[in-house]
């Protein structure tokens, strides 16, 4: 396949330059010199080209030859891509690692999917249907959670005229002959997608079901839609990772692909250790067996690096069109578009900002348009949300990436150093955050879990507002001089701080809670609010409701009470609520 | 081209290059030479120096010389491709000796002569066949062990700033460092990139004092050696530091100082080749060129041995969101910071509360590895130092007089934290436990309400008392 079609010119760093071209395409994968190192096409001049090399150009001299594949990069798509963890360009590493060990080393080839593992295929179309781009062809038990559908490859359509029996099969088996216009077309369990390309779907649907992550400040505050787009920027150290991990892990989402970009190799592990022992708390399964992992560390290839989030966006789109809820976690984006103007400089093109390219905007917002709810080509709704890390350098959120990032997703998750440094995490920020999904995703709170819950969050949103404003008055004379009406909303607040918003990701019973248990809590400290100004309109001091018994174990129930113990919230609730009268009662006399 | 081409013509000597800029040569009319790749040149006194190939072309190359160009001339100059990128002998017996940046001998000693050469540039580690490190160190600092633990195999960097007493913390840390209960084969790589003279003797002194020496391989590239060497000793130290860790099954502690030097040394090179630069003239690679070398740290599966880095940097101007510390920050796995408030307060180790993080603290503490309350009172300090900040900072605008009797609490505990659990001696070694109990002891100055991060349990076993 791979043939000839030129001459190595120029060496710089991971980008050549190449003459003597006789024929090549823009994007085009090629391989270079004799250790076959993969590249892609990025520039077309008369009969020279420059190619970003994927891997480590240490030793290549002009002179090497350049062989062109006929092909853009693209990823393999098929059974077998669950539970698997990649390189940027799709390179399977655990194999990689039992071929040649603790090191990744220049020009290993090995398929993406594996070649010899059978799969039980069930046909669902027969000999004689007339076939669809998208259609389903048949099914494979893809893990015990997971039933991967064998789609007709977007770009064909025809009658099928052999189709395959029930069985156990390769990937690479024909399953079925699709009579098209062109000719017969045999497929099989694989197709090949080029990865800057997004894969064809019928329409955009609307994205009105959130995607529940299992994190109260992000369901109850800053909530993110299934197909929506949200960044988490913050400085080293706020959290991004542990965030993306946390939904990676808690999310409702059926299929997670996790991008490791230009990030630390012991996060990769720490996934790789963790995943297999944690189960889905809605299936029971590993979560592994949902997840798909991407690793291109810092130290690996940068021009794989800049692939990488096109590798693993390709691959959720497929899940996608099987219908399936697909979540992405792209950490960090900032590295990638690192990359880009890494790449980009070696080019020598003009840089704009902070010498990013002119081309970053664009870039990002094309990456972003992946997101989103669709109908799939075979009919189906599915959806691809994307989290992406943002790593402001110096974390301050006015440089090009964060800025442009905010005008291409509707969710914002900014993470404060200040409540990182007290250790208050997540450290999201209350005040910076924002979801603009919050309007289209409010009829299923209050279909499925409580028709209170606009309600209840308008308020205490409205409460740490201003409380914020209280601590402007605060900082200049103490808290002493407010009236006891304004010291028990800084009350509220801080335990809405301690005891709702903070949540360990390392306490078993906190890491993770249900929605139902979001909003009870939520209840129970809005409650504590709504009776306590009313107490003290009444004549309580805030002394006395500072007493309150019930108090302390308001703010230790986000340990105290599990996901499967729901009920004990209401006894909470119901115990406030006595207390807190009885309290009113002694005033209501005067 | 093949291996055995590039042997032949390594042989081939070339006469005059085109030009110099600062430490690059230009030169042309060569055969086609390997990027990355080792260059000898020789000057008019036959001198060698060595350098790497930047950049090639079709019968040229940009180099990179490590000595610098001083006293090279255009036409006189001679050069030989070695057609290998720079490679560093490696055996145990390095152990004990000193090396330049290069990793040639500087004690007088013979060249080592080892059976295998290494690339110092080194190869990316399969995340796949890390093992993730969890190992508790106790370093004897409770600023430390108490709130950033360090664990074997972790990259945990000192952000320092001119002044302040990182050398002394980083020599304790060396002395004191150790897994409790466990006798270990242990060495030291000693990396030193334009520090004085007199930073790598008090280093030296140090290790002599403990016996250790035998045990430690420095690669000294002084303030008086060419700043380009620099580049180069990171990779030597970690090119050893890998072989006695995966190899040899040592567990091998690598200190790095000072990676504000190393970076400049990159800026220069950048500047000088016209790239264009990122954050202050910084080149846009500079996160990535740092990855390359705090990401060679780690476990590996199949090998016993460990590599924990402390890379000692200073911040310039004492700003922590300056690129250098900035981008170690987005790298390694946390980082103690040393404050010059503290320091001015007389307290040592200066060690700030807040900014300091060690992201693998997680999996090291707890029952079996440390204690069973240590991670909720590590919580509850940071959460109640950050409260002192606040009232100290409310104080200093109302007066201590117009604080409510709480916020007075707060300053008292502050106080106490910093001169009870914060200070320590430079020869004083606290067991896990002492740090804790001494955790414990300041924290049971705030009232028990204030408490909300530590369990209902902890507190009736350990407060107050
Ligand atoms: N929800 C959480 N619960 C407990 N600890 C947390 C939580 N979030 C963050 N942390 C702590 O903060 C540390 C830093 O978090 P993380 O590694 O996610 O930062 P980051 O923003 O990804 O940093 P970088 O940009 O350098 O990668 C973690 O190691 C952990 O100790
Ligand atoms: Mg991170």
């Amino acid at each position: 396949m791979y043939e000839v079609i030129g001459q190595v010119s120029r060496v710089l760093g991971p980008v050549i330059h190449a003459k003597g071209i006789t024929k090549a395409q823009m994007l085009e994968l090629v391989e270079v010199g004799e250790d076959r190192l993969i590249g892609e096409i990025v520039r077309l001049q008369g009969n020279e080209i420059t190619v970003q090399v994927y891997e480590d150009t240490t030793g290549l001299a002009p002179g090497a030859k350049v062989y062109g594949s006929g092909m853009p990069l693209s990823v393999e798509l098929g059974p077998g891509l669950l539970s698997s963890i990649y390189d940027g360009v799709q390179r399977p590493l655990e194999v990689i690692k039992a071929q040649s060990g603790q090191y990744i080393h220049r020009g290993v080839r090995i398929p993406s999917i594996d070649r010899q593992k059978k799969w039980s295929f069930t046909p669902v179309a027969r000999a004689g249907d007339r076939i669809e781009p998208g259609q389903v062809l048949g099914t494979v038990q893809e893990t015990e959670q997971v039933i991967h559908k064998i789609m007709a490859p977007p770009n064909i359509s025809g009658e099928i005229k052999t189709m395959i029996t029930e069985g156990e099969y390769t990937v690479e088996t024909t399953i079925a002959v699709i009579k098209a216009a062109s000719g017969e077309n045999e497929i099989s369990m694989i197709q090949r997608w080029p990865v800057r390309q997004g894969r064809p779907i019928q329409e955009r649907l609307p994205s009105d079901i959130p995607l529940i992550t299992g994190q109260r400040v992000i369901d109850t505050l800053f909530p993110v839609a299934k197909g929506g787009a949200v960044a988490v920027p913050g400085g080293f150290g706020t959290g991004k990772t542990m965030v993306e991990h946390q939904v990676a892990k808690w999310s409702d989402a059926d299929v997670v692909v996790y991008i490791g970009c230009g990030e630390r190799g012991n996060e990769i592990t720490d996934v790789l250790q963790e995943f297999p022992k944690l189960t889905d708390p809605r299936s029971g399964r590993p979560l592994m067996e949902r997840t798909i992992l991407i690793a291109n560390t810092s130290n690996m290839p940068v021009a794989a690096r800049e692939a990488s989030i096109y590798t693993g966006i390709t691959m959720a789109e497929y899940y996608r069109d099987q219908g399936f809820h697909v979540a992405i976690m792209a950490d960090s984006s900032s590295r990638w578009a690192e990359a880009l103007r890494e790449l980009s400089g070696r080019m020598e093109e003009m840089p704009a900002e902070e010498g990013f390219p002119a081309y970053l905007p664009t870039r990002l917002a094309e990456f972003y348009e992946r997101a989103g709810m669709v109908k799939t080509l075979s009919g189906e709704t599915g959806s691809v949300t994307i989290v992406g890390a943002v790593s402001p350098p110096g974390g301050d959120f006015s440089e090009p990436v964060t800025q442009h990032t905010k005008r291409f997703v509707r969710a914002f998750w900014a993470l404060d150093r200040d409540l990182a440094n007290a250790r208050h995490y997540p450290a999201i920020s209350w005040l910076d955050s924002y979801s603009e999904y919050v309007q289209d995703i409010t009829p299923w709170w209050t279909e499925n879990v409580d028709s209170e819950w606009p309600e209840l969050r308008r308020e205490i949103l409205d409460l740490l507002q201003r409380e914020e404003r209280l601590q402007q008055v605060v900082k200049l004379v103490g808290a002493d001089v407010l009236p006891d009406s304004q010291r028990l909303i800084l009350d509220v607040c801080d335990l809405f701080k301690n005891a709702f918003l903070q949540q360990s990701a390392f306490d078993q019973i906190d890491t993770y809670a249900t929605v139902q248990r979001q909003v009870k809590m939520l209840k129970i400290i809005v409650t504590y609010y709504r009776l306590g100004a009313e107490a003290i309109q009444q004549g309580a001091t805030l002394m006395k409701l500072r007493r309150l018994r019930v108090l302390s174990e308001l703010s230790k129930m986000k340990f105290s009470i599990a996901n499967d113990e729901a009920d004990k919230l209401d006894t909470l609730q119901q115990r406030l609520e006595r207390e807190m009268r009885r309290l009113g009662e002694i005033y209501a006399g005067f | 081209m093949p291996d055995s081409d590039k042997k032949l013509y390594s042989a081939r000597e070339y006469q005059g290059i085109q030009q110099i800029v600062g430490p690059l040569l230009f030169i042309e009319n060569i055969h086609d030479v390997g990027y990355n790749e080792l260059v000898e040149i020789r000057d008019t006194r036959g001198n060698e120096r060595l350098g790497v190939i930047l950049e090639t072309s079709e019968g040229a190359a940009v180099v990179q010389v490590f000595e610098g160009t001083t006293g090279l001339a255009l036409d006189q100059t001679r050069v030989r491709f070695r057609g290998e990128p720079l490679q560093l002998p490696v055996n145990r017996e390095m152990l004990g000796r000193v090396f330049d940046g290069l990793g040639r001998p500087i004690d007088g000693g013979p060249a080592p002569v080892a059976q295998e050469r290494r690339n110092v540039n080194g190869s990316p580690i399969n995340p796949t066949a890390r093992t993730y490190p969890t190992k508790f160190i106790q370093t004897g600092i409770s600023a430390i062990d108490g709130m950033n633990t360090l664990v074997r195999g972790q990259k945990l960097p000192v952000f320092s700033g001119s002044g302040l007493p990182h050398n002394r913390v980083t020599a304790q840390i060396v002395r004191q460092a150790k897994i409790v209960g466990e006798e270990v084969n242990f060495a030291v790589v000693f990396a030193a990139m334009g520090v004085k003279h007199d930073v790598a003797r008090f280093f030296i002194d140090n290790f002599e004092e403990t016996g250790v020496l035998e045990n430690v391989v420095l690669f000294l590239s002084l303030a008086d050696s060419p700043s380009v060497e620099r580049l180069m000793t990171p990779r030597t130290a970690l090119t050893m530091a890998e072989y006695l860790a995966f190899e040899e099954d040592m567990h091998v502690l690598v200190i790095l100082t000072d990676m504000t030097n190393y970076c400049e040394a990159l800026r220069e090179i950048s500047t000088l080749r016209g790239e264009i630069p990122s954050r202050k003239s910084y080149p846009g690679y500079l996160y990535s060129d740092l990855a390359s070398l705090y990401e060679r740290a780690g476990m590996v599966e199949g090998s016993e041995g460990s590599i924990t880095q402390v890379p000692i940097l200073t911040m310039p101007n004492d700003d922590i969101s300056h690129p250098i510390p900035d981008l170690t920050g987005y790298i390694t796995e946390g980082q103690i910071v040393l404050e010059r408030d503290l320091f001015q307060k007389g307290i040592y180790p200066p060690i700030a509360g807040l900014p300091s993080l060690s992201r693998l603290m997680k999996d090291g503490i707890g029952p079996g590895m440390t204690r069973e309350d240590h991670a909720h009172i590590a919580s509850q300090l940071f959460a109640a130092y950050a409260k002192v900040k606040d009232v100290r900072a409310l104080a200093s605008v109302i007066g201590e007089e117009e604080l409510t009797p709480l916020d007075n609490t707060y300053l008292e505990f502050g106080n106490m934290f910093e001169k009870e659990f914060l200070s320590q001696k430079e020869d004083e070694e606290r067991s896990i436990e002492d740090t804790l109990d001494i955790g414990w002891k300041v924290i049971s100055h705030l009232p028990k309400e204030e408490l909300y991060r530590i369990s209902e349990e902890e507190l009736i076993k350990y407060y107050g008392k």
